[in-house]
């Protein structure tokens, strides 16, 4: 039997109806078609569909779609600013932090929650927020490297926002 | 002609964000997973739960009369062909579409299903009753060459996959003259590639033309056009493969799989595009990893270390068909010498078929358990000769110009230059130690692609075609596969380089087989190589028509030599008198009739030996700290020097380092796919452990560039060599700190503490 569910997906509010059992990566994929999230592992352990709920990063293979009824979901396409890439897919380009890119979106997202909360993380705090996020080309460190330059890239851009 | 060397470059050589970069930090990069078709049905395969088994009877009657069920297809559906990557030998063609009349490993599909959804797929393909009556059946590559194993394929007495001899020197002279000989054994672990993205294929039939499109997570469009055109038996024309983005592949994706031979059978037959999509499960269970071996090294040396000969026996776990196993068999023999000058060297390998799911050709293959052995018993060899671990290496280096005989030459090597740094750098970097640290030391070299063809290709091994359009954009179309190690971005800066143009002139036109020429696809580091070497006699073509134009533009006598750089063409020692590159392509073009000004550039290598034209080389350490109570091992700190010729990208060298270290060091420190009776124990990113962010250290890592005559700008091989240091290096460092010696790569804390006390109870022995 399926229910409603009502959610804003980067910044439209959606009007759906889905099975109680249907997962938010099958409506973000499957009924959105936002394909930039991404599944790999069936087994919630890889966390590279990553996706934000309400300024919280969440594994989107493992939340019933009726859970985040009512809620505020951001995808990796939902990040670019007017075209423009945020700080954090600059960072990410600039650095080399993805190979063939697929667990990309997911890292990407967990970094905008994460700087959200952490605006000036250390190493060791970058590490602790991404360890769930298994990238198999990159080693992470250039990850952490990305991660490293896109906080200093909002600072900055916060600054500036601040003298203006 | 002035000897080519070294130089500064517009391009090349500059640190260059990948091409590939907005598409995949948006998610708007498409892999095949991202895909879907109008009327497209979604298909499942049925597979055996035995390792080996008679199919008695396939019922399908229950699955076909399922709602939403649109066609199942068994081995008598299937024309009939068989396919694999070793073409040259059918023999080794052993794959099936859908196995007939036995099965041969746990998950070898039987039956296949297209639905409506894959929901459906799946109830149906939980409908199918086969009846088997199981066979005895082998997991272990020594009892599979008894007499009396059972056997897995019906023309392979003693299941006997491929077998391989390699010999120089005098042998056993070489051992009467040495010094000092050991002899040690080894069991390498499988391990799997683990690519994200999980093998999938999209396939579908027009059945007006009688033509085939398929979409794969493919890290070779062309292997899959001959393997589907061998397993379906449709001429290669006729099938159009197309590699959207790859989400990566490490050599588990060079084989065509049941996936994509599924799909297409299903197409044909529905008349509807088809969408076959392996899980997690499927994908540890049924796709191919890299072989357990069972290897025994023998070494002489003198007194000072200076090796005189080498004696290697390994025995492979195939399991159930050959996949690129036999060219790893051959290229373990080969490998295990680099990068050290070996005056008398034997090798035999088998490999056999037992019946577990296959080995293939994963990231560094050939080199990868060989080096963990050979590294580690040099180790040993040094410790027992009272001879410092660098300087045993240095001693043994290989050096420009040397050549194994009639094997394989290093034309490029800065190996010595390479030790030379390591060896001021580790002690600026590592001046003390703790009393539970240690350093241990590995060298490597790998090919910058393979010159066999066991595909059996007539084509060049690899091409690329310009074309220059009117207002300058140049459209480079090649075959050439980037699967995440970034060859996209060294594709559009050798052509720019090349043509003197920019990279964002440069628009890519990729992995389409309907569309360019061929290239063999990415495996064993050859695109690089032989892929640039296309693009830059394709782009020289096309400059050299445009410089054509410009010297009756300019009116310049023959003797002036006319360079293409920064978007001019001008006189190379009178950069003022030139014409801009804009305004010269647009004259060319009117002058050829309007035809836009193109080249077709091929690469195939001539008279380079057996193994590759060129190869990268270096050295490792690593610094590790071994917990003696509990035998914790971290790997804290790790340094690499490192020659791969000119250095194309930087970003992507050090990109592709830090990625083959991540799975050396996983080799090393957790990977392993344990089976009973060829079931995979650990099939899930929960049990099968890859490292993550935490468990990295960081890298250090120093170029020593070489000139490389045989690659575009002398570029050659770039990472893929440093996977195999990297578990012998962690395993030397423990050595050097404790004692402990290793027979398989993986130091988990129960493996190194039973080392750790034998190596005490040996002492005390003593």
């Amino acid at each position: 039997m399926k229910k409603q569910l009502n959610i804003v997906v980067n910044g439209e509010p959606r009007e759906l109806y889905v099975e109680p059992k249907t997962l938010l990566l099958q409506v973000i994929r499957e009924h959105l078609g936002l394909k930039g999230t991404r599944p790999a592992c069936d087994s919630s352990s890889c966390a590279a569909c990553t996706v934000i709920v309400d300024g919280m990063a969440v594994k989107s293979c493992s939340i019933l779609a009726l859970q985040v009824n009512g809620k505020e979901v951001t995808t990796i396409e939902g990040l670019a600013e007017e075209s423009q890439l945020h700080p954090i897919q600059k960072a990410f380009v600039d650095n080399w932090a993805f190979q063939c890119g697929y667990c990309t979106s997911g890292q990407i997202m967990a970094t905008k929650a994460f700087l959200d909360e952490n605006p000036d993380p250390t190493r060791v705090q970058i590490q602790e927020a991404l360890d769930g996020h298994l990238c198999r080309c990159t080693a992470y460190n250039m990850i952490i490297e990305a991660v490293q330059d896109a906080a200093k890239r909002l600072q900055a851009r916060k600054a500036e926002k601040g003298a203006a | 002609m002035a000897k080519e060397k070294l130089k500064e470059y517009a391009i090349i050589g500059k640190p260059t964000p990948n091409v590939d970069g907005p598409a995949k930090v948006t998610g708007e990069a498409q892999y095949t997973i991202d895909m879907t078709l109008p009327n497209m049905l979604y298909g499942k395969l049925a597979r055996s739960p035995y390792p080996h088994a008679k199919i008695i009877s396939i019922d399908t009657s229950a699955a076909e009369a399922l709602p939403g069920v649109k066609a199942v297809i068994t081995g008598k559906d299937t024309p009939g062909g068989k396919y694999g990557l070793w073409r040259r030998f059918r023999e080794l063609s052993d794959q099936e579409c859908l196995a007939t009349d036995k099965v041969r490993f746990i998950g070898d599909p039987v039956a296949a299903v297209a639905a409506v959804t894959e929901e459906i797929a799946i109830q149906a393909v939980e409908l199918i009753e086969v009846e088997y009556e199981p066979l005895p059946a082998v997991f272990d590559p020594d009892d599979a060459i008894e007499d009396d194993a059972p056997m897995v394929h019906e023309d392979f007495p003693s299941n006997i996959n491929a077998t391989r001899h390699i010999e120089w020197g005098d042998v056993d002279k070489g051992f009467a003259e040495a010094d000092y000989v050991r002899e040690d054994d080894y069991v390498t672990q499988p391990i799997h590639p683990a690519a994200l993205e999980v093998h999938n294929s999209l396939a579908s039939y027009d059945k007006g033309t009688g033509r085939l499109t398929v979409w794969s997570s493919t890290q070779s469009p062309y292997f899959l056009q001959l393997g589907l055109s061998d397993a379906l038996k449709m001429r290669e024309g006729d099938i159009r493969v197309i590699k959207p983005h790859v989400g990566s592949g490490f050599g588990g994706k060079n084989s065509t799989m049941p996936d994509s031979v599924n799909a297409a059978l299903l197409s044909i037959k529905t008349g509807r595009p088809v969408k076959i999509v392996y899980n997690r499960d499927e994908e540890f269970q049924t796709t191919e990893h890299r072989t357990a071996q069972h290897m025994r090294i023998k070494l002489g040396l003198k007194k000072d270390g200076q090796i005189v000969a080498m004696e290697v026996k390994t025995i492979v776990n195939g399991g159930a068909f050959t996949g690129l196993g036999a060219t790893d068999l051959y290229l373990t023999g080969t490998f295990i010498t680099m990068p050290y000058k070996i005056p008398n060297y034997r090798y035999d390998g088998v490999r056999t078929y037992t019946n577990t799911v296959w080995g293939t050709s994963i990231r560094g293959f050939g080199s990868v358990p060989g080096k963990f052995c050979a590294e580690t018993q040099l180790e040993r060899a040094a410790k027992d000769l009272g001879v410092d671990p660098l300087q045993i290496r240095k001693m043994n280096a290989v050096y420009p110009g040397y050549e194994a005989p009639g094997q394989y030459t290093f034309e490029s090597c800065g190996l010595l230059p390479c030790i030379e740094k390591m060896e001021t750098r580790v002690k600026e970097k590592w001046p003390k130690l703790e009393e539970d640290e240690g350093i241990g030391f590995a060298a490597f070299a790998y090919m910058s692609g393979g010159i066999f063809n066991w595909i059996d290709t007539p084509y060049a091994f690899s091409s690329a075609h310009v074309k220059v359009n009117i207002d300058g954009m140049v459209d480079l179309y090649t075959q050439a596969s980037d699967i995440g190690q970034g060859h996209n971005t060294v594709a559009a800066m050798i052509c720019a380089e090349e043509l003197g143009v920019g990279i964002e002139d440069i628009r890519l036109h990729l992995g389409d087989t309907a569309h360019t020429y061929t290239d063999l696809g990415a495996w064993g580091s050859r695109e690089v190589l032989m892929n640039g070497n296309a693009i830059k006699d394709a782009a020289a073509q096309v400059k050299n028509k445009l410089i054509e134009v410009a010297r009756l533009k300019l009116g310049e006598n023959i003797a002036y030599d006319l360079v293409s750089k920064n978007k001019r063409v001008y006189l190379e020692l009178r950069p003022e008198r030139g014409i801009s590159y804009y305004d010269l392509v647009q004259d060319a073009i009117r002058a050829n009739d309007g035809v836009p000004i193109t080249g077709v550039g091929h690469y195939t290598p001539h008279n380079k030996g057996m193994i590759s034209p060129a190869y990268g080389t270096g050295i490792m350490a690593v610094k590790a700290k071994t917990d003696k109570e509990t035998g914790a091992v971290v790997c804290q700190d790790i340094l690499v020097v490192h020659d791969c010729g000119q250095v194309i990208n930087p970003l992507g060298v050090r990109g592709q380092v830090e990625g083959s270290i991540h799975m050396g060091l996983g080799y090393a420190l957790c990977e392993e796919m344990p089976m009973d009776e060829g079931n995979v124990l650990n099939p899930s990113f929960v049990d099968y452990k890859i490292l993550r962010t935490r468990d990295m250290p960081e890298i250090e890592f120093i170029e020593v560039p070489t000139y490389e005559p045989n690659g575009p700008f002398g570029a050659k091989e770039a990472a893929e060599a440093t996977i195999a240091p990297t578990a012998p290096a962690l395993a030397n460092a423990v050595f050097q700190n404790t004692g402990a010696e290793f027979v398989a790569p993986v130091l988990k804390p129960e493996t190194v503490l039973k080392a750790i006390r034998a190596a005490a109870a040996k002492k005390q022995g003593k």
